[in-house]
């Protein structure tokens, strides 16, 4: 039988998009719910909350990740990229205006997801073409079928950047 | 998810005393498998050993001329290494074959060594399931069985090991090395995963108050003639119906070392010394795989739903093997299979 005391709330810093966050959670806090529940940043999606979806995708020191499956007090002290955080001052990341060109989203729900992913996704630089391009977003589902679009968005940022 | 307690360990001697201190502690490094399994209510940890942070993240070359390869190694970190491109690319294969990019940015290597059956019984605790609760019986053994094992079984569990990497470090003759209360050890990745047998609630060899440091590479990486094939239900994201990793080495179109290894077929990745001796001084030819491939399978049996899998692991074999003759090994990408 596990120990049901409830531990103390850990004390946690993490850089958000750039901003010191400084906050007390419980350890079973994923980074997910910490961001949307605790720092108001509700880009970020809870699909699967699993791992199984991609909806949860942001950057954690530039990686793309599934922040439904870490915890936010093993993440003290890393610098988070979401959503909310991709915009320059006033204006669109390249990736945000080639999916809005490209109409690469109906209901969007999937689409902060998909576009940390592939913001981490060309920084990684291993796509070339189309078919690599879909096998290293595969961990992002879309179930209004975008796909097509999402990978023409993809291809028009890669060709810019 | 339950509470529990967390620390986090300063190095490996913390984190074996750590363990030590609590018998219903669990290290935690990527988090993707056991934080899964927490949520489902299978993994009830009292306390999580965060490793994360220990510098157990070097790929250094052995004095034999091997790699010795940190345990907390990122999936994605392994697959993009230089040195894994170049001298063990099925290795860097078979590990881009599996999960999302995402998830390998996250895995370690010593968690992907210890992740636990995708048996949908295993994850639903409102069923009965050896593995999550010794004694309960098994209920995909005469239940939806599709994509269990049909080899190594017992009469106790028919679960399979989910892992694509663990498939290739065991063509590849790989050793993992274990740190523990009572010192330092290591053994074959063969040797690391069990068969259910009656105790399928044991996944590996593993000790309770161990830690995996590091996995090591022989120099041998059957860089020219090697593929990993997975075949799955859809092209990319999927686990393994069946995968095979298989290494040749070739004089002209005369086999002399051969390495054959499946996966998403027993309960640890499934190797025989014996097919792949069938292989050495044999040509390279399509008649020779099927014989190999013969006896890896032998033995073989099926449940209700899982009968395709005997056939499907046989064509896979003879598969593979053509393209590590022609030096044309599966793509993960393009998906086309040679
Ligand atoms: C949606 C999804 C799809 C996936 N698809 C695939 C796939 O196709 N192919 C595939 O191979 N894998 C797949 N995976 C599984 C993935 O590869 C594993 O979850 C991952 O490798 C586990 O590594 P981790 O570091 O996150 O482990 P954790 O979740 O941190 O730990 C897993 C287990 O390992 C133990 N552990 C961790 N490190 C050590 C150590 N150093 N010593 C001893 N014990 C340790 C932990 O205590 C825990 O019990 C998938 C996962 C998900 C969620
Ligand atoms: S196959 Fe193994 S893991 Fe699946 S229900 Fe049976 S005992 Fe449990
Ligand atoms: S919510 Fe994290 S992957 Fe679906
Ligand atoms: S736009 Fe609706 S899920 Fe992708």
């Amino acid at each position: 039988m596990a120990d049901m005391t409830i531990p103390e709330r850990i004390p946690i810093n993490l850089v958000v998009n750039g901003e010191r966050r400084a906050l007390e959670v419980v350890p079973w806090t994923t980074l997910l719910d910490a961001l949307r529940d605790r720092l108001e940043l509700t880009g970020t999606k809870k699909g699967c909350d699993h791992g199984q979806c991609g909806a949860c995708t942001v950057l954690i020191d530039g990686r793309r990740v599934n922040s439904c499956l870490t915890l936010a007090v093993m993440k003290d002290g890393a610098e988070i990229t979401t959503i909310e955080g991709l915009a320059g001052d006033g204006a669109l990341h390249p990736l945000q205006q080639a999916f809005i060109d490209h109409d690469a989203f109906q209901c969007g729900y999937c689409t902060p997801g998909q576009i940390c992913s592939a913001a981490g996704l060309v920084a990684e630089g291993r796509a070339r073409d189309a078919d690599e391009i879909r096998e290293l977003m595969s961990g992002n589902l879309c179930r209004c079928g975008a796909y097509p679009n999402i990978v023409a968005a993809i291809e028009q940022a890669m060709s810019r950047s | 998810m339950n509470n529990f307690q967390y620390s986090r360990a300063s190095d490996v001697a913390d984190a074996i005393r750590l363990l030590a201190a609590d018998p219903g502690a669990k290290l935690i490094a990527g988090g993707t498998n056991l934080i899964d399994l927490m949520k489902e209510n299978v993994e009830r940890p009292s306390r999580l050993i965060d490793i994360s942070r220990l510098p157990l993240r070097e790929v250094e070359e052995t004095p034999d001329g091997g790699l010795r390869i940190g345990a907390l190694v990122p999936n994605s970190d392994l697959a993009y290494h230089p040195l894994i491109e170049q001298r063990y690319p099925l290795l860097a294969s078979a590990i881009l074959a599996g999960a999302s990019a995402q998830l390998r940015n996250m895995a370690s290597v010593g968690g992907n060594l210890m992740q636990r059956t995708r048996c949908s019984y295993f994850y639903d605790t409102t069923t009965p399931c050896n593995k999550r609760s010794p004694g309960t019986g098994c209920s995909a053994m005469d239940g939806l069985n599709r994509n269990h094992a049909i080899l190594g079984t017992s009469n106790s569990c028919i679960a399979t090991n989910p892992s694509d990497m663990s498939v290739a470090l065991a063509a590849l003759g790989a050793l993992v090395h274990i740190a523990g209360p009572s010192g330092l050890r290591t053994i074959a990745l063969t040797d690391f995963h069990r068969l259910p047998e009656d105790k399928p609630h044991l996944d590996t060899n593993l000790g309770s108050g161990e830690i995996i440091t590091a996995i090591e590479l022989p120099p041998h990486g059957f860089a020219r003639n090697y593929s990993y094939l997975k075949i799955r239900d859809r092209l990319s994201y999927a686990f393994a119906l069946v995968s095979v990793a298989a290494a040749l080495e070739l004089e002209g179109n005369a086999i002399g070392e051969a390495r054959l290894a499946l996966g998403g077929v027993a309960h640890k990745p499934w190797r025989s010394l014996g097919a792949e001796a069938a292989l050495r001084g044999q040509a390279a030819t399509p008649d020779h795989f099927g014989r190999a491939a013969d006896l890896l399978l032998q033995g073989a049996t099926a449940r209700s739903h899982n009968g395709f899998k005997i056939e499907l692991a046989r064509r896979a074999v003879v598969r593979t093997l053509m393209q590590a003759t022609s030096a044309t090994p599966q793509s993960q990408a393009h998906k086309k299979i040679a």
